[in-house]
């Protein structure tokens, strides 16, 4: 399984009978050349299916994802602060948007695949089903969530799939500054009062191991890995994201001057990497069938927010109506 | 199928500052040409990207088919005298 925003193991999706074979060779000449794949191109129809359910998965990722950070929009400690989360989340939901446009392009709508959603049969990542408890939590999202994030994307910026790798171009660029905002909280924290610190550290310490389930399951338990990769979807495995995401974070913890929840966390001279502990994937397996903290209301909310805007919606849409036919009849 | 329609597609084009052409950035669902402006201005130039956007119906637009990509494209193959290395210049001669 892809360990995306979205590394949810999903079942896969099999191939429909009913849609004429493409050329399978000139489609693996096309990938082993590094060419790209675009919108109306030939494709097989596993290929297909599999970007629609990763890219549909993290679009809703970055939409239901807004929530846990939204709750401390109002709660910000400083105007600084709030105008920065502001801007943060409606990235977010920005994101959401460049990724449903990208899977648009596979024919699917939109609004079958928040369809899907609502009615559960398309997942979010996981990591959104944790509450957000304190201030803390906000800094510790920007800087591990956010910084997980980033690692999983930046390979797939150079997806074989066009529309997908140009949404994520887009998506990384803006990426970089919520990591560092989410940095930037938790190092004010960590240098003010010993109550601050440790809420920092506790943000940290609760939000640790989900950061790193969120590169999905370990690579000798991934049966769809191989094929991502042969495809040109996935660029590295689970497992190599997840070194490279902590290799990149134990040095920041330590200018932070915060710990993490890791005894078994140190540098290995002979790999060049730091060894950490192993993780526990029950939790995620549970959180995943609905059982963490928040998974029933982050979609309560989802939905009521939908249904609440769809008098928005009718309103455009019958002002729209209104004013073509109003164009019309002056022609 | 969906419980609903959803707006119509629009496709976005952003002119990222004077003296450049409107480039593709992406696309957009809005009920019609006044909104899909706005929120492409939301969606494509939170950061300043853009001095201008184009938005177009995604409808309206008239695309040559990626099966006929090579055919389509042929008569352009065969004149390589339309490039200037295609020509031979003696020795010396410059600013040509
Ligand atoms: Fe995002
Ligand atoms: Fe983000």
């Amino acid at each position: 399984m892809e360990g995306v925003y979205g590394n949810d193991f999903g079942t896969d999706q099999q191939p429909d009978p009913d849609r004429a074979a493409p050329d399978e060779a000139a489609f693996a000449a096309l990938l082993a050349g590094e060419g790209r794949v675009e919108p109306r191109d030939d494709m097989p129809e596993a290929y297909r299916k599999t970007l629609i359910r990763q890219i549909a998965q993290h679009a809703h990722s970055e939409i239901i994802g807004m929530q846990p950070e939204g709750n401390w929009i109002s709660r910000a400690p400083s105007l600084r602060r709030k105008a920065i989360l502001m801007a943060k989340v409606q990235d977010e939901a920005g994101h959401g948007l460049y990724l449903y446009a990208a899977a648009e392009t596979l024919g699917v709508d939109r609004a079958d695949l928040v369809d899907q959603l609502h009615s559960g049969r398309q997942k979010y990542s996981s990591i959104f089903n944790y509450p957000t408890l304190t201030w803390a939590d906000v800094g510790a999202i920007g800087w591990l969530v956010d910084g997980a994030a980033i690692t999983n994307q930046v390979p797939l910026c150079r997806c074989s799939y066009g529309p997908y790798a140009r949404a994520m171009v887009r998506v990384c660029k803006e990426e970089s500054f919520h990591q560092r905002q989410g940095f930037e909280i938790l190092y004010t924290l960590s240098h003010g009062t010993p109550e601050q610190k440790a809420m920092a550290q506790d943000a940290v310490n609760r939000y640790w191991w989900p950061s790193l389930m969120m590169f999905g399951p370990p690579d000798d338990d991934s049966p769809n890995s191989a094929r991502s990769m042969a495809w040109g979807i996935k660029r590295f495995s689970n497992d190599d994201l997840r070194q490279r995401f902590v290799d990149m974070t134990v040095p920041q913890s330590e200018a932070l001057g915060l710990g993490l929840p890791d005894p078994e966390i140190r540098w290995n001279d002979e790999r060049g990497h730091y060894d950490y502990g192993e993780i526990d994937f029950t939790e995620l397996f549970e959180v995943i069938k609905g059982n963490g903290p928040c998974n029933a209301e982050r979609m309560a909310h989802k939905r009521r927010a939908y249904d609440e805007g769809a008098w928005v919606r009718t309103a455009a849409e019958a002002y729209a109506a209104k004013r073509a036919r109003a164009t019309e009849s002056v022609a | 199928m969906s419980t609903r329609r959803d707006w119509p597609l629009w496709e976005v084009f952003v002119r990222a500052r004077r003296g450049l052409s409107h480039v593709h950035a992406g696309s957009l669902h809005a009920p019609d040409a006044e909104m899909a402006l706005r929120n492409a201005r939301d969606l494509y130039t939170r950061r300043g990207e853009g001095v201008s956007i184009w938005v177009v119906k995604a409808s309206d637009i008239e695309a040559s088919t990626p099966d006929e990509r090579d055919p389509f494209f042929d008569p352009a193959a065969d004149k390589i005298y339309r490039h200037p290395t295609f020509y031979d210049v003696p020795e010396g001669v410059q600013h040509l």
